[in-house]
């Protein structure tokens, strides 16, 4: 068995948040009253921290490395081959940090510095912890970046980070934490900001460095699929505190915890018979045991057509030089048809066209070329009034419902409005009715009318969005990423609640998402984009099982599944 | 559903909404408060004036010129270096005066007017100036016309300041470009060379003194006002309400406008106080306030030939005054961002 590394016992985490009536204000962020947590990490390692936002995951792994804000408090004892890190001087820690302990962040664009190109970032850390020359470090630097599979790596010592993708910004991310050969890794949500396959390469080159250096990795993630491939170790945690922790094939296959388990049931899966609804993690708690599986009702094939599409194009054009202009073209020729009550699914990695697409539809961009037909009406050939009518009809829900509400407009005032412009009610007074049954309908208490959208979580922001687009009685909502900034489990609230609506109301929606299990349980057909172009269209059933194009199967490829039982032969 | 919460919920009361969360922010500000305090009580002072029960007779001359404040007490009584007035009944020179027949008609018709002797003070509280007008009451008319012309001339940048930005920001394109071209001519001109300009157009007065720093101040509002509506009009809020149809009206002056608020308003408080000390500076250089007006400016232009004599304490006044004021507002303003910013909401 390997050497005990890192040892976290009974950590706790607060913060100091002011004083209210002189009585000291502090939150608990980490550990429940006396209760703290605890884990261990051996050498040579990979531990996993899963949980929820809010669960306190991050806050852990930072408070390793004091990396906190300055209102916090740690208490407990965090031991680093024995040495107590709470209890080192500054200096010390700055030694540490870096030399020893290494840390990538979520997104790799904000944690490089933008002004010095990346060669100068990576020698950086070789020169203050190794003090090394600086041709050494500047040939120790290429090194590194070859190391972590940056193509020409000689060349983009040179490069500004924007002038790098995502994913090879975090691959000189991962070169800088590795600059000094660390024996742990901090590695927090470092996938998160990335596409599928990008992920897919990070995730592997992660496993790789590891073997190689003979390292530990702290990988902090919210995506148990992420976490069951890469992880010897997983601790779930919620609310501040270690539900369960494990080995993962004891996390994935026999959970003890009721938790772990609802997490593990509420995602949407890749295989399996398609579930009529999915499970939220409360009714998982509460009553566990195999979710019921209720068939979906089969939808009818020949509903007529709401929206159809065709060869829809829209273009920006970038400013080159002084007088130059070239075009950029976004979305290219997309075709569909949509039936009332049907969902079509978009999927695609950032920058295929899929929000612009969305956004064209709702003409909030002007297309370029093509027909958007509503109903069988071209919208873009209605005069103003006309148009104004048609807006009503097809609605949109944005990705980011701390985005999407106006701040100084109550919830009440957000839902009135709509009904105001479009003269839907004959008063007031039975606008607001109709809202309060609206907030029903979605799930809201309707005391929720008079509040302020900074008094609510992210999915219920995000049902009240859905609430104002409903207000107009649309017939097609377009759901631009509108589950993907949520939890798991307020995910599969959301989810539910679309499915409702849609069998109730008989609302056809366009799902624009980048996650394949999402867009396999709420779609009927699914449409691939690829830089603009529609790559493959076929029904959700038959892309997963038999994508025709390279593109689809290797973005199915890329897709996490969790922890898999070693095939015996 | 598994959140479809228990109907019947009793109504709550309306959420504490944004003036009302700032207000409470505010109240918890000692220094906010205190400042607002003086500031409270400057503007009683200046409805007081306005209305004419407060240094309404500032004009009179109630004093010996240039009689010093009260705590330095009165002049000491200068040698004349005159003759002394002999003693003793004058000489008879009736003889060779050739109107000394008329005296006494004159007598008898100056007897017929009453003259009073007004018993001018020898001290004033914060002293006279040079024709003896009390000094305090000219510091508190002076209060009246110099905040007036400063916060006038503060809402006039900051409405055409909000107005130009809003829609620069906001329709982009050749409005924008337009607005660009118009606000880089009046940057590119040294401002007070354009108040030269407008003034020597406008003729002096209050309203002009107005004009001209509304007309010239208004840059600094349209810039931020400019920036603040690019980054919102693209927010998705702004998208989800042009995808509900509200009109771009709309969307500008109900959705945004009051999103960016505390940035006007912010700004129109620095507008103020830089206008007061502007107004005080035009005056100086004799193109603010007229003459039969007292403005702070118009005090210390007078006090910079009364200082070569010794008599400091209209410069006093004036500059207590104006410190005490600008002081107060300028912390009072700082106070309010703080309370209104809402990035600082869900931190407390």
């Amino acid at each position: 068995m390997s050497e005990l590394l890192l040892s976290i016992q009974d950590l706790r985490v607060a913060f100091r948040m002011g004083t209210q009536n002189g009585v000291a204000q502090r939150a608990e962020a980490v550990g429940r009253g006396a209760e703290g947590i605890g884990f261990d990490i051996s050498e040579n390692c990979t531990l996993a921290l899963v949980g929820e936002s809010g669960s306190g995951k991050s806050l852990t792994a930072m408070s390793i490395v004091n990396l906190l804000p300055d209102n916090a408090e740690r208490a407990g004892r965090i031991l680093y081959r024995g040495q107590d890190l709470l209890r080192v001087d500054a200096a010390h820690m700055r030694a540490l940090r870096g030399r020893e302990i290494a840390c990538v962040f979520q997104d790799p664009m904000s944690s490089l510095n933008p002004v010095l190109p990346v060669g100068r970032q990576l020698c950086e850390p070789l020169q203050t912890h190794l003090r090394m020359s600086t041709r050494q470090a500047l040939e120790r630097a290429e090194a590194l970046l070859a190391e972590v599979g940056m193509p020409e790596p000689k060349r983009r010592l040179a490069a500004y980070p924007h002038e790098l993708s995502g994913g090879q910004q975090q691959r000189v991310m991962i070169a800088m934490a590795l600059a000094c050969e660390p024996k742990l890794l901090i590695a927090d949500e470092p996938t998160t900001a990335l596409d599928v396959t990008i992920q897919r390469q990070i995730l592997e080159l992660l496993a790789s460095l590891k073997a190689r250096h003979r390292m530990s990795l702290l990988f902090i993630s919210h995506d148990l699929g992420v976490v069951g491939e890469i992880a010897d170790q997983v601790v779930v945690m919620r609310h501040g505190l270690v539900r369960e922790r494990g080995p993962v094939a004891q996390i994935f296959a026999a959970p003890r915890d009721a938790y772990t388990r609802a997490l593990l049931a509420c995602r949407p899966a890749l295989s399996g018979p398609p579930p009529a609804r999915l499970r939220v993690i409360d009714e998982h708690m509460a009553a566990p045991g195999s979710p019921a599986v209720a068939a979906r009702p089969a939808k009818d094939s020949n509903a007529p057509v709401i929206l159809e599409v065709r060869s829809l194009a829209k273009s920006f054009w970038l400013r080159q030089g002084v007088f130059g202009k070239r075009e950029f073209k976004a979305v290219q020729g997309v075709s569909f048809q949509l039936r009332r009550g049907h969902t079509l699914g978009v999927v695609g990695e950032s920058g295929s066209g899929k929000t612009t697409m969305g956004l064209t539809l709702l003409r909030l961009h002007e297309p370029t070329h093509g027909e958007v037909l509503l109903d069988g009406r071209n919208l873009n050939s209605l005069d103003a009034g006309e148009r104004h009518a048609m807006r009503r009809r097809i609605q949109i829900v944005f990705q980011n419902p701390y985005a999407s509400l106006n701040p100084r407009f109550t919830i009440g005032q957000t839902l009135v409005e709509p009904m105001a412009i479009h003269g839907i009610g004959a008063s007031l007074a039975e606008r607001e009715q109709r809202a309060r049954e609206l907030l029903r309908k979605v799930g809201l208490q309707a005391s929720a009318f008079a509040r302020y959208p900074h008094e609510f979580s992210g999915g219920q922001r995000q049902r009240v969005a859905i609430a104002r687009c409903l207000t107009l009685q649309p017939e097609v909502l377009v759901l631009d990423e509108a589950v993907s900034a949520l939890d798991v489990s307020v995910q599969a609230q959301v989810l539910n609640l679309l499915r409702d609506l849609q069998d109730e109301l008989g609302l056809a929606y366009v799902f624009i998402s980048h996650d394949l299990g999402v867009v396999r349980f709420i779609s009927d057909e699914v449409l691939v984009m690829k830089d603009g172009l529609v790559v493959e269209q076929a029904s959700a059933e038959q892309i997963l099982a038999a994508p025709k194009q390279d593109y689809t199967r290797k973005l199915l490829a890329a897709v996490p599944r969790g922890w898999r039982a070693p095939v015996t032969p | 559903m598994s959140a479809v919460l228990a109907d019947g919920a009793a109504w709550a009361p309306a959420s504490e909404g944004v003036w009302r969360a700032a207000w409470r922010r505010l109240r918890s500000d000692r220094v906010g408060m205190f400042c607002l305090a003086v500031v409270a009580a400057f503007a009683a002072m200046i409805v007081l004036s306005a209305l004419g029960l407060l240094a309404g007779g500032w004009q009179r001359e109630v004093g010996v010129p240039n009689a010093p404040p009260s705590f330095v007490g009165p002049r000491a009584a200068e040698a004349t270096g005159a003759i002394d007035v002999p003693k003793g009944p004058n000489a008879d020179l009736s003889e060779v005066d050739p109107l000394a027949p008329r005296y006494k008609e004159w007598d008898a018709r100056a007897a017929r007017f009453r003259t009073v002797e007004l018993a001018k003070l020898e001290t004033l509280p914060l002293g006279a100036d040079r024709l003896g007008r009390d000094v305090l009451s000219k510091a508190i008319k002076g209060t009246e016309i110099s905040v007036f012309v400063g916060v006038m001339a503060a809402l006039v940048a900051t409405l055409i300041g909000t107005l130009l930005g809003a829609f620069a920001g906001f329709l982009g394109g050749r409005v924008g470009d337009l607005l660009e071209w118009l606000y880089n001519v009046f940057t590119s001109i040294p401002g007070i060379l354009l108040i030269f300009a407008f003034a020597a157009v406008f003729g002096r007065g209050i309203g002009t003194v107005v004009l001209i720093l509304g007309l010239t101040g208004w840059t600094g509002v349209y810039r931020l006002v400019r920036a603040e509506f690019m980054k919102h009009a693209v927010r998705d809020y702004v998208r989800a309400a042009q995808a509900i149809g509200a009109s771009a009206a709309s969307r500008m002056f109900r959705h945004i406008l009051p999103n960016v608020s505390h940035v006007i308003l912010v700004q129109l408080s620095i507008l103020t106080v830089g206008f007061i000390k502007a107004e005080v500076i035009l005056s100086y250089l004799g193109l603010g306030v007229p003459v039969d007006q007292v403005s702070w400016g118009t005090m210390l232009a007078e006090a910079q030939s009364e200082l070569l004599l010794g008599h400091w304490w209209q410069l006093a006044a004036a500059t207590l005054f104006m410190a005490s004021f600008v002081t107060a507002f300028s912390l009072l303003t700082d106070a309010l961002r703080d309370a209104l910013d809402p990035k600082l909401r869900g931190l407390e």
